[in-house]
């Protein structure tokens, strides 16, 4: 051995020693709360490498020196982040249950109102399944599929262990750890989540969806997704899927980070429909996400839309830097609000480089008592010439307890940029349902359709298959709203 | 009995709109009632509809059977009755295609018919637009979304000839248009009219009888009928006007 061999395996026992991993830290189950063992506990069942763990600890010493975000314009107790496991293992342990029986009637409902079959019902309650059945196998079939074109399709965990230099280079790109509390969490105790790299030149054949992924099921709270589209690439990415989610996590952080190298297009469809709490506003899901995706090319392209109904509280702002010269930003959503929901949601389209263009469409609706928050802002900066950005902001009420709120901001440093901002707010309208009703459609019907018909231009932009669920999904979530 | 309106009275806003109003409807009858502008032609219709805004004061309203007041909105077009608008609201995003689908559908599911899939809609949705003159890029378009005032008339009556209603009553059809355009809407009634069926017609001028014959005009003044008969009421009106009748 030489002396050099020898200094790293020093050091590299050292910082084993410093991290203080001692072998039956296994055996250990996983305590509630959030402190540098956690982290090392997580890594370790991870069997990360020594500078994911650094880049975790460094993360979370800033978290310990930042204060949540506290701007927008949501209503919620103070979390507790010493009360909640950060490794999923415990999600379900001894609650999941064991048929279809044992889950929420309502929940089979809407499953059933989806058309989604018994066995994907199942995976989707959190029901035991030994195998998961026709998904594995189509699973296999297409990352065989994609493998052939080079595309690396696999969880963030994988991606750790076999394509470190792209982790490496990547990852906190784009989010870096200490940009907020949230995304200093995330980055500390992330558990899951996807990584995806599309080689140059190369169209991903397929639309890319979670779905897919064989191991889907265990998306934990702590959701981590790296995007990477080399030059010339294209891909279209699924998040997530219609039908309600079981989960007993209270607390959600995911960050999502995007690269569109050189004419490269990454388009990012979400449908969120997580627990939204019950009728009285008790329980329910809070999502605070980060999502910014970085056109780091000339012509590069980058397009999110998302449909948001679920979870007690929507934190996110899907984002979009425009580096490159001539790069597009699109943001597209529907955000749909009903009992004691409250969603405070918008996005972020920084314009650096010349000729950028964005585009912002957002529809919200709100319905029972719930708030809907629009929050955007769009900045030029200096050398960002004749760059354009149209935002166009709708919200629609549905009934007279709700409320939906519009809070642009625009911050232009160079004058030959072009901003159009439309906004309107109105509340459903009594004509047009009566029209609808004297056709002999019902009240619920009725509504169902103009909502529909008011989110069209979002939902369009949603992958057909998608599109067509996304849409049922608007109508049950209007449910019991009206009358 | 098909349609028996009796001692009719309905106020909204404080003001009394109609008021012991009786008209009484046959089946396979065409009827027209004419009024000068406020005298509550528009609001029977819409009382007729169902429409929520007005306080039933006095009277009763039989439809085939039923006590008209026992069902809302949906199931009174459901039972066979349709208004033609006479400004019919535009639905921006919703396409005419699902929108008549639906509506066709939970009528023939409340007469426990067999629903009609989309196919055969489709067929039976392009050759009523055909008969009407009304191109198949409009279907395309979102309900009423940017059309003209004669657009949006020939699609009220496309909607009526695809629901087939028992009793339709076409409130103003015939304002804002034009002459083509009004013998198109014309014919399309005349072509559905059968034994069958009923006609109310709501108008302001003489002019849509002279292609739609009625079997019976009623004058409307102030809230109530003062003078029904044939169609030489409708040639007295366009003569001498509404004075003589207030």
């Amino acid at each position: 051995m030489n002396s050099e061999t020898l200094n790293t395996l020093d050091t590299y026992s050292k910082n084993k020693y410093k991290y203080g991993f001692v072998t039956d830290i296994d055996n250990e189950k996983p305590k509630k709360g959030l402190n540098e063992d956690t982290i090392k506990f997580i890594s370790f069942k991870k069997n990360e490498p020594d500078w994911m763990l650094e880049w975790r600890l460094k993360a979370f010493s800033k978290w310990k020196r930042m204060k949540e975000p506290k701007w927008a314009n949501l209503n919620f107790p103070e979390i507790d982040y010493q009360d909640i496991y950060y490794y999923s293992a415990p999600k379900g342990f001894e609650k999941k249950p064991k048929d279809l029986s044992e889950v929420d009637p309502k929940l089979i409902e809407t499953y059933n109102k989806l058309g989604i079959p018994l066995e994907e019902q199942k995976v989707l309650a959190g029901v035991a399944v030994d195998v998961v059945f026709d998904s594995v196998s189509v699973a296999t079939t297409y990352k065989g599929e994609l493998e052939k074109l080079g595309i690396i399709f696999c969880s963030i965990g994988e991606a750790i262990q076999k394509h470190p230099d792209l982790i490496k280079k990547y990852l906190g790109s784009v989010i870096p750890a200490g940009d907020h509390s949230f995304s200093a969490l995330n980055s500390a105790v992330f558990t899951d989540g996807s990584f995806v790299y599309i080689p140059e030149g190369v169209k991903c054949p397929m639309e890319l969806s979670t779905y897919f992924r064989i191991n889907a099921e265990n998306t934990g709270q702590f959701e981590r997704t790296l995007i990477i589209a080399d030059k010339g690439s294209y891909v279209s990415y699924l998040e997530g899927c219609t039908a309600p989610k079981r989960d007993d996590n209270q607390l959600h952080a995911a960050n999502v980070e995007l690269i569109a190298l050189e004419d490269a297009e990454i388009k990012y469809s979400t449908v969120q429909n997580w627990y939204p709490g019950d009728e009285d506003g008790k329980g329910g899901i809070y999502n605070f996400v980060t999502k910014r995706g970085l056109c780091a090319g000339k012509n590069s392209k980058i397009s999110w839309t998302q449909v948001e109904t679920g979870s007690a509280i929507t934190w996110k702002y899907p984002s979009c830097i425009l580096k490159g010269d001539n790069s597009i930003g699109e943001f597209y959503s529907v955000a749909i609000t009903n009992n004691f929901q409250q969603a405070d949601t918008g996005t972020k389209m920084t314009h650096i480089g010349k000729n950028t263009k964005s585009k912002i469409i957002s529809k919200g609706i709100s319905l029972g008592k719930s708030q809907n928050t629009y929050r955007g802002e769009v900045s030029f900066l200096r050398k960002a010439d004749k760059a354009r950005n149209y935002t166009q902001c709708d919200s629609l009420l549905v009934g007279n307890k709700c409320g939906a709120h519009t809070v642009p901001y625009i911050d232009s440093k160079n004058n030959t940029a072009v901003i159009e901002h439309e906004a309107s707010t109105s509340k459903i309208n009594e004509d047009q349902l009566y029209y609808c009703r004297q056709r002999g459609l019902s009240h619920e019907e009725a509504v169902s359709l103009i909502v529909n018909g008011f989110c069209k231009q979002v939902l369009q932009e949603l992958p057909m298959e998608f599109a067509v669920e996304a849409q049922k999904l608007v109508s049950i979530s209007l449910e019991g709203s009206v009358g | 009995m098909f349609l028996e309106i009796k001692d009719l009275s309905v106020k909204i806003e404080n003001k009394n709109i109609l008021n012991g109003l009786n008209l009484n409807i046959n089946k396979g009858e065409v009827h027209a009632i004419m009024g000068p502008n406020g005298c509550g032609k528009s609001t029977l219709a819409n009382v007729l509809a169902g429409k929520e805004d007005y306080e039933i004061l006095n009277g009763k309203i039989n439809f085939k059977d039923n006590d008209l007041f026992d069902l809302n909105i949906e199931e009174r077009a459901q039972e066979g009755m349709f208004l033609a608008f006479q400004y019919p609201v535009e639905i921006p995003g919703v396409n005419i295609t699902p929108f008549l689908h639906s509506a066709i559908n939970s009528k023939r599911k409340r007469m426990n018919e067999e629903e009609i899939d989309n196919l055969s809609f489709a067929k039976l949705l392009k050759s009523k637009a055909s008969d009407l003159d009304i191109n198949i890029d409009m279907l395309k378009r979102s309900v009423n979304t940017g059309f003209s005032g004669g657009e949006k008339k020939r699609y009220e009556i496309l909607q009526m000839s695809i629901l087939n209603p028992d009793l339709a009553i076409l409130d103003e059809t015939d304002s804002g248009l034009d002459i083509d355009a009004l013998k198109i809407v014309t014919e399309g009634v005349n072509r559905l009219k059968t034994k069958n069926n009923s006609f109310l017609i709501i108008t302001h001028y003489q002019k849509l009888l002279d292609y739609i014959k009625p079997d019976h005009v009623h004058v409307m003044v102030n809230g109530s009928i003062v003078k029904s008969g044939g169609s030489e009421i409708a040639a007295e009106i366009e003569k001498d006007g509404f004075q003589k009748f207030q």
